[in-house]
């Protein structure tokens, strides 16, 4: 191998031979001859290494001439109908298939643990605790200020019973307590009044899901056995969640959009 | 009473009566006085022991009747049925047994369809999900068109294939016979329809293009109003209907106005063209010339599925599933003699007042219309808990059954739309549902894979038909109430025969060449 440029600069210098490229055409195909010529009369070590390296070659060869063979665009079998002929009735449904049914079912599952739905209202104004509680003035001078009175609707349960006024931290007025919400289905357009089974979740604090405080985009839990909703499995479901779209300490009402 | 000897003239039966009622003197006696559905009625009133059972009833009223062959009927006091005595009835209604008791006769089907389970056979030959299933009208052949583009003609007699018609480029989605079961007509979803001779096995006249997009139902002119069976309406999701001349292979009228894909459509007997949407609208154009009478709102969502009362005459046409055979044949007569025959069950399944209408749609209820008469439909039948797939009348137009995606079916009353009962087994939401010719089975096909068949009478489950591997995407049961056939999406046809006989009380006298079923026995069985 030359070290150096010199070859070339002899040939910028004097040009070719003028058989040159004939006898370089020539040399090209008798290679092939003697190539194969090698192959068969090689012996011993040598033959071995040089068949492997040999083998590797073709291999990688055939790869390429294939990979040539190949479209880089595909073209429309127009002779080849589609699969999964479904009759005319289910033509306009996305049918479910059951796969992603079960992975549907579980990532619902996961987003409940995770506490993250997709709610109509994702953001809402947070709500501080000067807007939702007042300050109560209690003690001999009035000088006593511990104790909070919730200034807007809030939700007890069933077996609700106050704890003892002396000890009462947060009140919460009976004025202010309601026990039913008027829910909006959203695809069949239709409002029922419902009862409300719980808070699940108010966006602006822990403290006010504890309480049960119902603000602007609230989470609710309702009963919804009057819809008459069934399961898959053939079970009727009695609870679902809603969320609140008003405000209701200005309304005197509960307005909810179901979550489905 | 001899249960098994026929009475003719009043004489004899009154004297059996005398006979019976001087056995039991002690016994109460009450007034009734027959009538007929419509309310007209029957003879006089007369004297009856309160014990008289439904058998003794039915002798009674066929005596009066004075018909030749004992029909059975069923009894209703007050829309009580009386089933065990008339007694028990009148107690339980709380009725004074002074006055006259109006008692309401129905007739019942002469024949009897007893679902058996046996002799299935399954019938493969189809490499893709069979979409649709069609017996013709006299039974005599079975036709499926399936997703991989062929119609295939089946042997009832031996149950193996008959031929293959090809042609199609996409799924075949919908195929209909002609009433007199001479053509096949198939649509599918390259919106081309082909007809088909079952015959010669071959392809009848030209292919019917014409639609943009492909075809949701097809439905042939009704044999009465032209026994050459010629006119075809063909209904596509590109909002359009057109009725097409198969004489002359091309496109005769067509029928724009709907907005969204037209779901289906039914050829009344009337001459009026029935026609459902996915825009929510029902309308009704006249067949003669194409213009639409009258748009028929109400729905909330999709209208899926239109049934006519009289849907099984008009599809059996001249046929009489009574004189149904083992070996079905081709009607025979020329066509003046077909049409007067059509025309004549058509009268008689119709009666006095006009077609009904059932639709149902994906707003989960069904609406029940009087299309030819006003806008506003006779009663709105909720219930279902998901969308309503299939809605079909019974062949004698007294129910109506509802097949829907909350895996129930529901009876409703086929005059009033009061609802009946429910029927629930099913897994998996039921796709379809045929009634067997003498509207008191009931066979449905669900996505769960199983076929059920339901007793009306009893309201529950006769028997399961598994066997498919896959959902089941089409049920037919034949029009003469000998087999049932089943399509789905694990590419296999299955056929169950069912046993088909007349309830009669003596043989009939028939030519040795012809193959009938004779029972010797009493009713009921």
């Amino acid at each position: 191998m030359p070290q150096n440029e010199h070859i070339e600069l002899h040939r910028k210098r004097h040009g070719y031979r003028l058989d040159h490229h004939e006898r370089k055409r020539k040399k090209e195909s008798r290679e092939v001859h003697e190539r194969s010529h090698k192959a068969r009369k090689m012996i011993g070590l040598k033959a071995k290494l040089y068949h492997k390296q040999r083998h590797a070659e073709k291999i990688q060869m055939k790869k390429t001439i294939k990979m040539h063979e190949q479209r880089k665009s595909k073209q429309k079998d127009d002779d080849k109908t589609p699969e999964g002929a479904v009759p005319a009735y289910l033509l306009d449904r996305e049918g479910q298939s059951r796969a992603k049914v079960l992975s549907n079912m579980i990532k619902q599952k996961r987003k409940e643990k995770a506490g993250k739905w997709e709610v109509p209202l994702p953001k809402v104004r947070a709500q501080g605790e000067t807007e939702v509680l007042k300050v109560i003035r209690t003690g001999k001078r009035q000088k006593k200020a511990w104790k909070r009175m919730v200034t807007k609707v809030c939700f007890v349960g069933d077996g609700f019973t106050r704890k003892p006024p002396k000890y009462e931290r947060f009140i919460r007025p009976m004025g202010l307590r309601f026990k039913k919400a008027h829910v909006t289905h959203p695809e069949l357009k239709a409002t029922f009044c419902l009862p409300i089974l719980g808070v699940k979740k108010n966006p602006s604090s822990s403290l006010y899901t504890t309480l049960g405080v119902i603000t602007k985009g609230t989470v609710i839990e309702v009963n919804v056995s009057e819809l008459g909703l069934v399961t898959q499995g053939g079970k009727v479901i009695w609870g679902k969640y809603a969320q609140v779209m008003n405000n209701p300490e200005n309304d005197g009402c509960i307005n909810a959009v179901l979550l489905v | 009473m001899a249960s098994g000897c026929l009475f003719r003239g009043n004489a004899a039966w009154k004297a059996a009566l005398a006979a019976e009622a001087a056995g039991d003197v002690d016994v109460e006696r009450v007034l009734i006085q027959l009538q007929d559905e419509t309310g007209e009625v029957l003879g006089s009133p007369f004297d009856v022991p309160l014990d008289i059972s439904p058998e003794k009833l039915q002798l009674v009223c066929n005596a009066l009747l004075q018909k030749e062959e004992p029909v059975p009927y069923l009894f209703f006091v007050k829309d009580a049925e009386v089933v065990s005595s008339l007694g028990s009835c009148v107690q339980e209604l709380g009725l004074e047994t002074e006055q006259v008791l109006p008692v309401v006769y129905q007739p019942q089907a002469v024949f009897r369809v007893r679902a058996v389970a046996r002799c299935t056979s399954s019938l493969e030959g189809h490499t893709e999900a069979v979409t649709s299933v069609a017996f013709s009208p006299t039974g005599k052949y079975l036709a499926s068109g399936s997703g991989d583009t062929t119609v295939r003609f089946w042997d009832l007699s031996t149950e193996t294939p008959h031929h293959t018609a090809r042609g199609h480029t996409h799924w075949v989605l919908s195929i209909a016979w002609s009433p007199d079961g001479k053509k096949l007509a198939s649509g599918c979803k390259n919106s081309q329809i082909f007809l088909w001779d079952p015959i010669t096995r071959s392809q009848i006249g030209k292919t019917l293009m014409g639609h943009m997009k492909w075809i949701t139902w097809l439905c042939w002119e009704p044999l009465h109003l032209n026994p050459e069976c010629r006119y075809l309406a063909s209904t596509s999701k590109d909002c359009s209907i057109r009725i097409w001349d198969t004489v002359l292979g091309r496109c005769d009228k067509i029928l724009t106005g709907h907005t969204q894909s037209v779901t289906c459509v039914k050829w009344g007997g009337d001459g009026l063209l029935y026609t459902s949407s996915q825009d929510r609208t029902v309308k009704v154009w006249r067949a003669k010339d194409g213009v639409q009478c009258r748009t028929l709102q109400g729905h909330a969502h999709w209208v899926n599925t239109l049934a006519l009362s009289t849907d099984y005459v008009l599809r059996t046409g001249a046929f009489e599933p009574a004189t149904a055979t083992i070996n079905p044949q081709d009607l025979t007569g020329s066509l003046e003699e077909i049409k007067e025959k059509a025309l004549k069950r058509y009268n008689s399944v119709r009666g006095e007042g006009h077609e009904r209408l059932v639709s149902g749609s994906d707003d989960f209820t069904m609406f029940l219309w009087n299309p030819a008469e006003e806008k506003k439909p006779v009663a709105r039948l909720t219930g279902h808990q998901a969308l309503v797939n299939e809605v079909l009348f019974s062949p004698d137009t007294r129910l109506i059954a509802s097949a829907s995606f909350d895996k129930s079916i529901k009876i409703w009353d086929g005059k009033t739309g009061k609802y009946l009962t429910s029927l629930r087994s099913h897994v998996g939401p039921v796709y379809q549902v045929a009634w067997s010719a003498d509207s008191r089975l009931l066979v449905s096909g669900s996505s769960d894979s199983t076929l059920k068949v339901w007793d009306i009478k009893k309201g529950k489950l006769n028997a399961d038909l598994p066997g498919h591997a896959d959902e089941i995407f089409a049920v037919d049961w034949s029009p003469d109430g000998q087999r049932v056939a089943s399509g789905g999406k694990d590419k296999c046809l299955r056929m169950q025969v069912t046993q088909h006989y007349f309830i009669s009380t003596h043989t009939h006298t028939m030519p040795p060449g012809r193959n009938t079923w004779h029972v010797l026995s009493s009713f009921p069985l």
